[in-house]
C-alpha cells in the first residue's frame, strides 16, 4: 500500500509567506494577510514550475496545476468580486464550476472574455484577470452604498419602485440601473474574436458524464460489456472529490484507484476519455452536447479553442456528482466563509487555505474531514460547530481525539461584515440567535449537507423524488428522460444519484453502468470495486442558522451570492403571493444568472417552503437548462465564422465578375453582380450606363443562377398543367412559354420561361431564389400526391452557365462569334424567332440557345456547360468590342424589366398577391380543370373586386417615388389609422425615359387611369403620383421581336 | 433533436437531415370542393397531445418524402413509413395500439 | 469548345488530411426503375459496374455506380465520354420511363486522404465515421456543414466527396479548417 498522497509530511505544517512577490504582498496586507501557501500540500500543483500572472494589473505567482482561484488564494487575494446588487464585497465560496463570486474578466483586446470563472480557470504563464463589477475599484466601490441602503432594496424593488412615472424607465431609471448593476463588461463590439472553434460528432453505446471514481467504475463495467463509450470530465484531472475526501478503494488510496482505472480504461479500444470537456446538455433521442476546452490553459497553442462535441448515445450515465450547500447565517457571504468542502479541496489540491483560524459550522459528518484535513496542515480549527443535539459519528471521534474543540447544537450567529472575517458569533442552533460566544477567526468552513447534481439527468424530462434522509432531490429512477423507443435513456450513477458514502457510490456506479449498457444491447455485470469509508451519522436539515434568526440576521443570511438574495427577500416574496417556485425565481432572482442557482436552489426552495407551510417536495425546484454551465457563443457557432459563415454559391463567371468591378448583390446564397462599376463611376452611374448601354447596343448578363429544372415521363405535361396556372401540355417541341406557378393557396410563389425539348420532356426555368425551392415543390407533389404519374424531376441549374446577350445588337455578336468559327447555328428572326429554342453551336460552343428576353430588347439565353462558361463569357466579351459590348447587373435588369411592366416575383408579390392582381390572368389557363391554386383563387375574398391591382405609377415631377410607399384614401380604420389604397412595389429612376417610374398595387387601380394619388413619404414629402399603364416601354414588343 | 428513421435509405437521420411537413394523410381538395371541405383541407390541422402522423423528408439524404408516428408528448417514435400511402399501414397501427391501447387520430385508431 | 475547367483548378491543401480538388469526372444522374433489368444492363454498359445495394457504390474499372436513393443512381464514367454516354443511357431506356442526365459540370468532386480523413468529416458531417460503422464502398449523401453533399470511401481509406459545383469553394475552405494541422481530435 502506498502512503496517502495527500498526506502532510509533518504536523504543523504551516508555513511562513511564500509569496514571492513581497512589494504586492504588502500592499495586500493592509487589507488581510491569512491566506498563505501551506508547504506540504498541493497534490496538483506543481511547485518546481512557478506561473506568473496578473490580476487587476498586479503580478502575481502561482504554480503550475494551479487554478486562478487556487493562485489568488496562495496570493491572499481572498477579496475577487463585488456582489450583483449591493456591490458588497465577495470572496471564493467554491472549488469549482458552482462559484457564484469569483467571476472575472480574462485575456485582453480580441481575447478578452467576461464572466469567467476563477475556480475553473487553469492558470497558465501570461493570464491577465480583471475583477468585475465595481467602479472605481474593488477595494473602494460606490455602489456598495446599496449595501447601506439594503433594507429599503428587498425583493421586487425594481418592479415596485420603477414603475411611476411610466416614461421615467427608458430614459432615466433603466440607464442607471444597467450601469450600477450586472456582471462582467461585454467585449469591445469593434473586435472579433481572435480564435476559432469546431464541432464534432460522435456516436456511441454509453455516454459517462463525469469522471469522477462514479463515472470511472461506470465506464469500466459499461466497457467490459463491449460497449463504445465516451467518457467526459469537466476539468483537467480525474477521479473528481474522492482524493481529496479519502477512503478506500479495493483497499488501495482512491487516487491510485483513479490511476488505475484510466490505465485501464485508457487500454481499451471502445473507451474514448476526454477530461475539460464538460457534459452540457442532455437532449432528445440520446443527443448531448460536450463543451471541450482545448487550448484555454494554454493559449497559443494553435488550434481550435473550444470543440463542440455532438454526441449521439444510446444511453447516457450521469456521474455529475455532488455539490455542497452553504447554511444561511448571518454574514454567510462575507470574504473567507466557505464552503467545508472547497476550503479541503483547495488545501489538498492546491496547499493553500483562507486563513489560519477557522471556524467550521455543519449540519453533517463530512465537513468534519475539512476539520481534519485543516488541522493536519497545521491550521487551527477555533472551533467545530454541529447543529445536531448529538453530534457526529466516527468522524467527530476522530476530531475530537486530535483536540479539536466540537460543540454540538450549535450554529452561527453572525459572522461580523467586512473584507474578511474577524469574528465570529456563536450561538445555540436552536434559538434566535442570541450569542453566547464571540471568537475570533479569519475563515469559516460551512457545510449544509450535499446535492446531487441532478442538471442533465433533468434537461430531458426526468423527474426527481425528495429524499428526506439526505433533505435533497435526487432522481427518480422510474421516471427517467424517455428515448425514441419510449423507454430511459439517461441512468444517474454515484453521488449524483443520492448515495454520498463511497462504498455506495462505487456500487451504484457499477450499477448504472450495467444497466446503461444492457440497455443498449450488451452483456454486462456489475461489479463494483470495494469502496470504504467510515461510517456517518444522519444529518439534519438546516434552512436557517440560528433555526428562529430574528429578522436583522435572516437580512444579511444570503441565500444567492451572484444575484444577492438573502432569506428575508424570499419570505417577503411568499408573503406578497409568489407561492410558484417559478415565480419567486423571478420576483427575486434567486438562482438566475450565470450559476444558476447551483448552491442557492435547495436552501431557497427550502425557505420558500417553510415561509408557504408547505412541504420541500410539493414546492418543488425550478426548471433545469442545459447548458449546465455557460459556453461560448464560439463553440455553439463552431466552425462557421469568416469565410465559411455561410456558403456562398459562385457561378463559373464569379471571379470574372469579381475583377472587373462586381458590387454584388446577395440573392439566397448566391451572390450577383449589382452592377459593374468603373474607376471614378458611382453605382448609380453604372446602373444608368448599362441600361442605355444594352437598349442601345448590347449587354450581357450572367443568368446562371436561374434555376432549370428537367421534368420528363409520359405523364409530364399532365404534371405540368398541374404544377402551372398555363397550359404547359399543349406547347409544342422547340417553343418557350412564360409561367406562373401558385402556392395551394393561390399565392403566386415564381414564374419562369418553360421550354419543350421533346415529346416527353420539359424544361422549366425558375427564379433564382426559386430554383431548390421549386424543385423540392414538384418533388413534394410527385412523391406525396400523385405518386402513380410517372415524371421524374432533375434540377440541373448548375451544370449549365447560361448567359442572356442583350441588346439591338446582339444578333451581330453572335454573327460574327459563329463567322470566326467558321459555322455555327442560325440565329436570324426567322430560324430561331421569338420564344422558341434551338441546340447548336454558336462560336464553336455546344450550346441551347433561347430567344427570350426580360428587357424587351432583341435577347438570345444562351446556356453552355458551366466548364466552358468562363471560355463563352470571354467569348463574347472579346467579340462584342466593336458593337460596345459591357456586362450588365442586377440593377440593370430590374430597371429594364420594369421599364417593360414585367414583374418581378418578391416584388410584386409578397405572399398574399394572386396572379389576377397582377394582370397575368392571360397566363391563367381558362381549360383546365385543376392546378394548384385554382381552388384558393375562386374563393370570395381572391375574386372581390377591391383587391387592390397592378398599375404604373408615375410621379408628376418625375422623380422617384419611394420603395414601399402607401397610398392614402378616405378615413380611417377601426383603430383610427388612415385608410391605404394601395402600395409601391417597385420604383426605379429609368434612364431610358429620363424619370421616374414605378409599379404598384392600387384598389380599382385598372379603372383609375389618369387619377393622382398621394403617397406620404418617411422623409415628410407627400408624393403625388399619376396612375399609368404598367408598360412603360416599347408598348407593342416590336424590339424584343426582331 | 429527435432520430428518425429514413424508411427509403435506412439513415437514422437526426433532425437537421430532415425537412419537416407538416400533417400526414391530408386528402386534396380542388375545384368543385365546397368552401368548408377546401378550409379545412388548407387550414384545419390536429394538434394532439399524443400520437400524431407527419411528414418528414430526407432533405439532406436520398431527398424522399415519408411519414412518421410518434406521440407528441413523449417524442416516442412508433414507426416511419412509405409516403405513397393515404392511410397509416397495420403494422405502424398495431406497432402504436402495442404502446397505446385506444389511441385514435381522424378517422385512424 | 474551349479546355473545360473544373470548379477550383485542382486546389489542394494538407492538413490533418489531404484535400484534393479532384478535376473533371463525368457524372450522370439516372433516374427509373432500379430493378429494370433493361436498367441494370444499360448501365453496366455504361460504367461496368453493377446497380448496387443501398447506400453503397460500386466500382469498376471504367466506373462506378452509386446508390442515391430508390429511383436514383449516380454513373461515374471518363470526362470526355460522359456526353456519348449520357445519349446512349437516353437510347438504351427508349422504351422505360427514365431520365438520364450529364451533370458533370455541376458538381465538384474533392478526395480526401490520409489518417485524419474520418476526423475531417467528422466535424461537419452528422455520419458516424467510426471504421466499424463506415466502410469501404458505403457511400453517403448528407448534410455538409450548411450544404447538402455526398461521398463514398474507398479501399485505400480515401474518401471521394461530391458538391454543389457553385459551393466549391465554400466545401474547400470548411475542409481547410476542419483540417487544421492543431485540431486533431484523436478518436479514429
Amino acid at each position: 500500500m502506498r502512503s496517502p498522497p495527500n498526506a502532510p509530511a509533518g504536523a504543523g505544517g504551516s508555513s511562513n509567506d511564500p509569496s514571492p512577490n513581497p512589494i504586492c504582498r504588502r500592499l495586500l496586507e493592509k487589507v488581510r494577510s491569512m491566506s498563505t501557501r501551506l508547504a506540504n500540500q498541493g497534490r496538483l500543483i506543481d511547485r518546481s514550475k512557478p506561473i506568473e500572472f496578473t490580476f487587476n494589473g498586479t503580478r502575481m505567482t502561482g504554480y503550475a496545476g494551479d487554478t486562478l482561484a487556487s493562485a489568488l488564494l496562495a496570493n491572499d487575494q481572498l477579496l475577487v468580486g463585488r456582489s450583483f446588487k449591493y456591490h458588497r464585497p465577495r470572496g471564493l465560496v467554491a472549488s469549482g464550476a458552482e462559484e457564484p463570486n469569483a467571476l472575472v474578466g480574462l485575456g485582453t483586446g480580441d481575447r478578452f472574455e467576461p464572466n469567467q470563472r476563477a475556480t475553473t480557470t487553469e492558470l497558465f504563464s501570461g493570464l491577465s484577470a480583471q475583477s468585475q463589477n465595481h467602479w472605481p475599484s474593488l477595494e473602494f466601490d460606490v455602489g456598495v452604498v446599496n449595501n447601506k441602503l439594503a433594507r429599503f432594496l428587498p425583493a421586487g424593488f425594481y418592479y415596485k419602485m420603477f414603475i411611476h412615472p411610466r416614461p421615467f424607465w427608458k430614459h432615466i431609471y433603466e440607464p442607471i440601473i444597467r450601469k450600477s448593476a450586472g456582471l462582467g463588461q461585454a467585449p469591445d463590439q469593434e473586435l472579433k474574436d481572435a480564435d476559432t472553434y469546431e464541432h464534432f460528432y460522435f456516436f456511441c453505446d454509453v455516454l459517462v458524464v463525469g469522471g469522477g471514481v462514479a463515472g470511472l467504475q461506470a465506464a469500466l463495467v459499461a466497457a467490459k460489456s463491449g460497449a463504445k463509450v465516451l467518457v467526459l470530465e469537466q476539468n483537467a484531472h480525474w477521479g473528481g472529490r474522492a482524493p481529496v475526501d479519502g477512503g478506500m478503494i479495493d483497499g488501495d488510496y482512491p487516487e491510485a484507484w483513479v490511476e488505475q482505472a484510466l490505465a485501464e480504461l485508457t487500454a481499451m479500444e471502445n473507451v474514448t476519455l476526454r477530461n475539460r470537456c464538460m457534459g452540457a446538455g442532455v437532449y432528445d433521442h440520446g443527443y448531448a452536447l460536450g463543451y471541450e476546452r482545448l487550448t484555454d490553459h494554454a493559449p497559443g497553442q494553435g488550434g481550435p479553442r473550444h470543440r463542440m462535441w455532438r454526441i449521439r448515445a444510446k444511453q447516457i450515465v450521469t456521474a455529475t456528482g455532488a455539490i455542497e450547500r452553504p447554511l444561511s447565517f448571518a454574514g454567510n457571504d462575507v470574504p473567507g466563509v466557505m464552503l467545508a468542502s472547497a476550503m479541503r479541496d483547495y488545501v489538498v489540491n492546491w496547499g493553500t487555505a483562507p486563513g489560519k483560524r477557522v471556524v467550521v459550522a455543519t449540519n453533517n459528518d463530512d465537513a468534519y474531514r475539512t476539520a481534519l484535513t485543516l488541522h493536519e496542515a497545521g491550521i487551527e480549527v477555533v472551533r467545530l460547530l454541529d447543529t445536531r443535539e448529538t453530534g457526529g459519528g466516527a468522524l467527530m471521534a476522530e476530531a475530537r481525539e486530535k483536540g479539536i474543540r466540537v460543540e454540538c447544537g450549535r450554529g452561527i450567529a453572525k459572522v461580523k461584515d467586512g473584507k474578511c472575517v474577524t469574528k465570529v458569533a456563536i450561538c445555540a442552533q436552536n434559538g434566535q440567535g442570541g450569542a453566547q460566544e464571540e471568537v475570533e477567526a479569519d475563515a469559516v468552513a460551512m457545510s449544509g449537507g450535499w446535492s446531487p447534481v441532478v442538471h442533465l439527468w433533468s434537461h430531458c424530462g426526468g423527474k426527481l423524488i425528495w429524499d428526506d434522509a439526505q433533505a435533497h432531490f435526487r432522481p427518480d429512477p422510474e421516471r427517467p428522460p424517455l428515448g425514441a423507443d419510449g423507454t430511459g435513456f439517461v441512468v444517474a450513477a454515484g453521488s449524483a444519484n443520492g448515495p454520498l458514502e463511497l462504498g455506495h457510490v462505487l456500487a451504484d456506479a457499477a450499477e448504472a453502468g450495467a444497466k446503461a449498457a444492457k440497455a443498449a444491447g450488451f452483456e454486462a455485470e456489475a461489479k463494483p470495486a470495494t469502496g470504504a469509508a467510515q461510517d456517518e451519522a444522519p444529518m439534519q436539515p438546516v434552512w436557517l442558522m440560528p433555526a428562529r434568526a430574528e429578522i436583522d440576521l435572516r437580512m444579511k443570511a444570503w441565500l444567492d451570492f451572484q444575484n444577492d438574495v438573502k432569506v428575508s427577500d424570499v419570505q417577503l416574496a411568499a408573503r406578497e403571493g409568489f407561492e410558484s417556485v417559478e415565480h419567486t425565481k423571478r420576483y427575486t432572482t434567486l438562482g438566475m444568472a450565470t450559476d444558476q442557482g447551483k448552491l442557492s436552489n435547495i436552501n431557497g426552495l427550502a425557505i420558500l417552503a417553510d415561509s408557504l407551510g408547505s412541504e420541500i417536495p410539493q414546492v418543488g425546484t425550478t426548471t433545469f437548462r442545459p447548458p449546465y454551465h455557460p459556453i461560448s457563443m464560439g463553440a455553439i457557432g463552431g466552425e462557421a465564422r469568416g469565410e465559411i459563415f455561410q456558403p456562398l454559391r459562385k457561378t463559373p463567371m464569379h471571379d470574372w465578375h469579381e475583377a472587373n468591378g462586381a458590387d454584388w448583390e446577395p440573392v439566397g446564397h448566391w451572390r450577383r453582380p449589382y452592377a459593374f462599376v468603373r474607376a471614378g463611376e458611382s453605382v448609380k452611374e453604372a446602373v444608368s450606363r448599362e441600361i442605355l448601354n444594352t437598349r442601345q447596343n448590347v449587354g450581357l448578363l450572367d443568368a446562371s443562377t436561374l434555376g432549370k429544372l428537367i421534368v420528363k415521363g409520359p405523364d409530364a405535361g399532365r404534371f405540368l398543367d398541374m404544377m402551372y396556372t398555363n397550359m404547359m401540355s399543349t406547347l409544342k417541341v422547340g417553343k418557350c412559354r412564360y409561367g406562373l406557378m401558385c402556392s395551394e393557396n393561390g399565392f403566386l410563389s415564381d414564374d419562369g420561361v418553360v421550354a419543350r425539348i421533346d415529346e416527353d420532356t420539359w424544361l422549366c426555368h425558375t427564379t433564382t431564389g426559386g430554383a431548390d425551392r421549386i424543385h423540392a415543390h414538384m418533388e413534394e407533389w410527385l412523391q406525396t400526391e400523385w405518386w402513380d404519374w410517372k415524371v421524374y424531376v432533375a434540377n440541373v441549374t448548375e451544370q449549365l452557365a447560361q448567359v442572356a446577350v442583350v441588346g439591338p445588337k446582339a444578333r451581330m455578336l453572335l454573327e460574327k462569334l459563329n463567322a470566326e468559327a467558321g459555322g455555327g447555328m442560325d440565329v436570324s428572326k426567322e430560324a430561331l424567332p421569338f420564344m422558341e429554342w434551338k441546340d447548336g453551336e454558336i462560336g464553336g460552343f455546344t450550346c441551347r440557345a433561347y430567344r427570350i428576353s426580360f428587357s424587351g430588347e432583341l435577347s438570345y439565353e444562351i446556356a453552355v456547360p458551366a466548364s466552358q462558361g468562363q471560355a463563352f463569357w470571354d467569348a463574347l466579351m472579346t467579340a462584342g468590342e466593336e458593337f460596345g459590348v459591357m456586362p450588365y447587373g442586377t440593377e440593370c435588369l430590374h430597371v429594364m424589366r420594369a421599364e417593360k411592366g414585367f414583374i418581378m416575383i418578391g416584388d410584386e408579390t409578397d405572399g398574399t398577391v394572386i396572379p389576377q392582381d397582377l394582370g397575368l390572368n392571360w397566363a391563367i389557363s381558362k381549360k383546365k380543370e385543376d392546378f394548384i391554386g385554382k381552388r384558393a383563387q375562386e374563393r370570395s375574398h381572391m375574386v372581390d373586386p377591391d383587391r387592390w391591382q397592378l398599375v404604373g405609377l408615375e410621379t408628376l415631377d418625375g422623380s422617384v417615388l419611394p420603395d414601399g410607399a402607401y397610398a392614402l384614401g378616405n378615413g380611417v380604420n377601426a383603430n383610427g389609422q388612415k385608410n391605404t389604397i394601395g402600395r409601391v412595389t417597385s420604383t426605379y429612376h429609368s434612364p431610358t425615359l429620363g424619370k421616374g417610374i414605378a409599379m404598384g398595387l392600387v384598389r380599382h387601380g385598372p379603372k383609375r387611369m389618369g387619377e393622382v394619388i398621394e403617397f406620404p413619404g418617411t422623409d415628410g414629402t407627400t408624393y403625388k403620383a399619376k396612375i399609368v399603364d404598367p408598360i412603360f416601354y416599347d408598348k407593342e414588343g416590336e424590339k424584343q421581336n426582331v | 433533436m429527435l432520430i428518425l428513421e429514413c424508411p427509403y435509405c435506412g439513415v437514422k437521420a437526426e433532425e437537421t437531415e430532415l425537412h419537416a411537413g407538416g400533417e400526414a394523410h391530408l386528402k386534396r381538395f380542388g375545384p368543385g370542393s365546397s368552401d368548408d371541405e377546401f378550409h379545412d383541407y388548407l387550414f384545419m390541422r390536429e394538434n394532439p397531445k399524443g400520437v400524431h402522423f407527419e411528414r418528414w423528408r430526407h432533405v439532406n439524404g436520398c431527398g424522399k418524402w415519408f411519414h412518421a408516428a410518434r406521440c407528441t408528448t413523449t417524442l416516442e417514435v412508433f414507426g416511419t413509413y412509405t409516403a405513397q400511402t393515404s392511410a397509416p399501414p397495420q403494422e405502424i397501427r398495431d406497432a402504436i395500439t402495442a404502446k397505446r391501447p385506444g389511441w385514435s387520430w381522424r378517422e385512424f385508431e | 469548345m474551349s479546355d473545360p475547367l473544373s470548379a477550383l483548378a485542382g486546389a489542394r491543401y494538407a492538413g490533418l488530411a489531404t484535400i484534393e480538388e479532384a478535376g473533371l469526372q463525368g457524372m450522370i444522374t439516372l433516374r427509373g426503375d432500379l430493378s429494370s433489368k433493361t436498367l441494370q444492363k444499360a448501365v453496366k454498359a455504361a460504367t461496368g459496374a453493377a446497380v448496387p445495394q443501398t447506400r453503397r457504390i460500386a466500382v469498376s474499372d471504367t466506373g462506378a455506380v452509386a446508390w442515391m436513393s430508390p429511383d436514383e443512381l449516380l454513373l461515374l464514367v471518363p470526362y470526355a465520354e460522359v456526353v456519348d454516354k449520357t445519349a446512349a443511357l437516353t437510347d438504351a431506356l427508349s422504351g422505360d420511363h427514365a431520365l438520364a442526365v450529364n451533370i458533370s459540370d455541376a458538381r465538384a468532386v474533392f478526395t480526401l486522404s490520409g489518417a485524419g480523413a474520418r476526423e475531417v468529416l467528422g466535424k461537419i458531417c452528422p455520419v458516424d465515421f467510426d471504421v466499424s460503422a463506415f466502410k469501404p464502398g458505403d457511400f453517403r449523401r448528407t448534410r455538409m456543414a450548411q450544404v447538402a453533399a455526398a461521398f463514398w470511401l474507398d479501399e485505400a481509406e480515401t474518401f471521394h466527396i461530391v458538391c454543389f459545383r457553385s459551393v466549391a469553394q465554400y466545401v474547400f475552405n470548411l475542409l481547410m479548417a476542419s483540417a487544421h494541422p492543431q485540431s486533431k481530435v484523436g478518436v479514429y
